[in-house]
């Protein structure tokens, strides 16, 4: 049988878990095999609406604040999870009271919508920096960076150009908020680590504030605005102005 | 909270029940809580998670129930060969059935339903997958195969009634 032996590996291969030089050797493979290359695209289509179908449960808001309040009340919070989930509810209740402030004009709902999105963006933060592996493309190149995305969300746009600034690209993964795909990446800053998060406006439930910026006492800094029908999110640990200079960069290079 | 929607997800989908899923979700981060001190650092957080909701799974009514069937670790069904014509992927995307291929996934053993979701859902690597299912990556590939192979098999039309694959139909280990 034709390409029998590919075919053994086209499940690994598009897993992206065979070695860098068999990935190589796939690739090529792949583009001059008519029978592998519709069966990859049969098997990536599988993998794709098995994605979107895997996407179905999603926690009552009442369970959600039931889970909160429960682990607000345990003892033990000097462990480093506290420390992570404490963060994430900090963020949320601050988040909550400041934008309160901050928006003093905006319908409840609305707010209850920001929030809900900050506390997100917020949490896919802390919970990609808790992994062992944060990046799915691991490279510091954005011309390596971007195309990665290619296929995997519904839109392109530009990473800037980092010479001559303290930033260095660490690499990006796949996001969703709400159940939206989106673009996550990473930068490094004198040893902090900031998250760039870019999805679709549209597809971004709550109106958020053109240029918003999160006040500075909250645990982490925050800046988010919209560009070219693509909602932007700077987030990180790093001080304010670290953050301003990131978001430039990307206004300028978009 | 780091990861809840995710876990809630793969809690429902293993449970298959809301309340459980809600129960499960619950001791999974009360027990992260406890335990913390087990977790060690450097290692991957987010299977760490997944293990002690999985472990609490299982160990459930309906985990143990769900899990009555021992997976066989071999891997006897050779190769897949390709189709020519009419496949299941074709026609799934024909039919931009979702919720047929939901219910597919729902019907699946266990052990195939959550490498598929794991692998699939939470984009997890081979390495994460074995250290949340606690097997070795040769084992995660082989029932990661074997569950694809199965949910095409379920999803490609029947020309009669009742000629599922024998050995899922049957129920039997060697299906798993």
């Amino acid at each position: 049988m034709v390409c029998e032996s590919w075919k053994e590996k086209l499940d690994t291969y598009l897993d992206g878990e065979l070695q860098d030089q068999d990935m190589r050797t796939f690739d090529v493979h792949v583009r001059t095999c008519p029978s592998c290359s519709a069966d990859a695209l049969e098997r990536v289509q599988m993998k794709r609406a098995i994605q979107v179908a895997g996407k179905r449960f999603t926690p009552t808001a009442e369970f959600r604040s039931r889970i909160q309040k429960s682990i607000a009340t345990k003892p033990r919070r000097s462990f480093q999870l506290g420390w992570i989930l404490a963060t994430a509810a900090t963020v949320i209740l601050v988040a909550g009271a400041l934008t309160s402030a901050y928006l003093g004009n905006r319908s409840a709902r609305d707010l209850a919508y920001q929030n809900h999105v900050l506390s997100e963006i917020a949490d896919l933060h802390v919970e990609t920096l808790a992994s062992s592996s944060p990046v799915d493309v691991i490279s510091t190149d954005r011309h390596t960076v971007k195309p990665w995305f290619q296929g995997k969300i519904p839109f392109a746009f530009d990473l800037p150009e980092l010479k001559n600034s303290e930033f260095s690209l660490l690499g990006g993964r796949m996001t969703y908020l709400d159940q939206a795909p989106g673009a996550h990446l990473i930068y490094d800053v004198r040893k902090h680590h900031i998250s760039v998060f870019v999805f679709q406006e549209r597809s971004v439930p709550a109106r958020l504030e053109e240029d918003s910026v999160a006040p500075k006492k909250l645990s982490f800094n925050m800046e988010t605005w919209s560009q070219g029908g693509l909602r932007y999110f700077v987030i990180g640990d790093a001080s304010a102005a670290d953050i301003d200079s990131l978001a430039k960069l990307f206004k300028a290079g978009s | 909270m780091p990861l809840f929607d995710q876990l809630y997800n793969f809690a429902h989908w293993l449970t298959q029940n809301r309340e459980e899923a809600e129960d499960l979700v619950q001791e999974t981060y009360v027990k992260a809580l406890k335990g913390f001190s087990s977790f060690q650092l450097g290692t991957n957080f987010r299977a760490w998670m997944y293990r002690i909701l999985r472990n609490t799974f299982l160990t459930s009514r309906t985990g143990l129930k769900a899990t009555m069937t021992v997976p066989l670790d071999s891997d006897e069904d050779g190769p897949e060969l390709a189709v020519e014509h009419e496949t299941p992927e074709t026609l799934l995307f024909e039919r931009s059935n979702r919720e047929q291929l939901q219910r597919t996934i729902d019907d699946l053993p266990v052990y195939f339903r959550e490498v598929l979701l794991l692998c699939e859902v939470e984009e997890m690597s081979y390495q994460e997958i074995s250290e949340t299912l606690s097997v070795p990556i040769g084992t995660v590939m082989s029932r990661l195969s074997r569950a694809r192979k199965t949910l095409r098999d379920r999803l490609r039309p029947h020309p009669q009634v009742g000629t599922t694959t024998p050995a899922i139909a049957k129920g039997t280990n060697y299906g798993l």
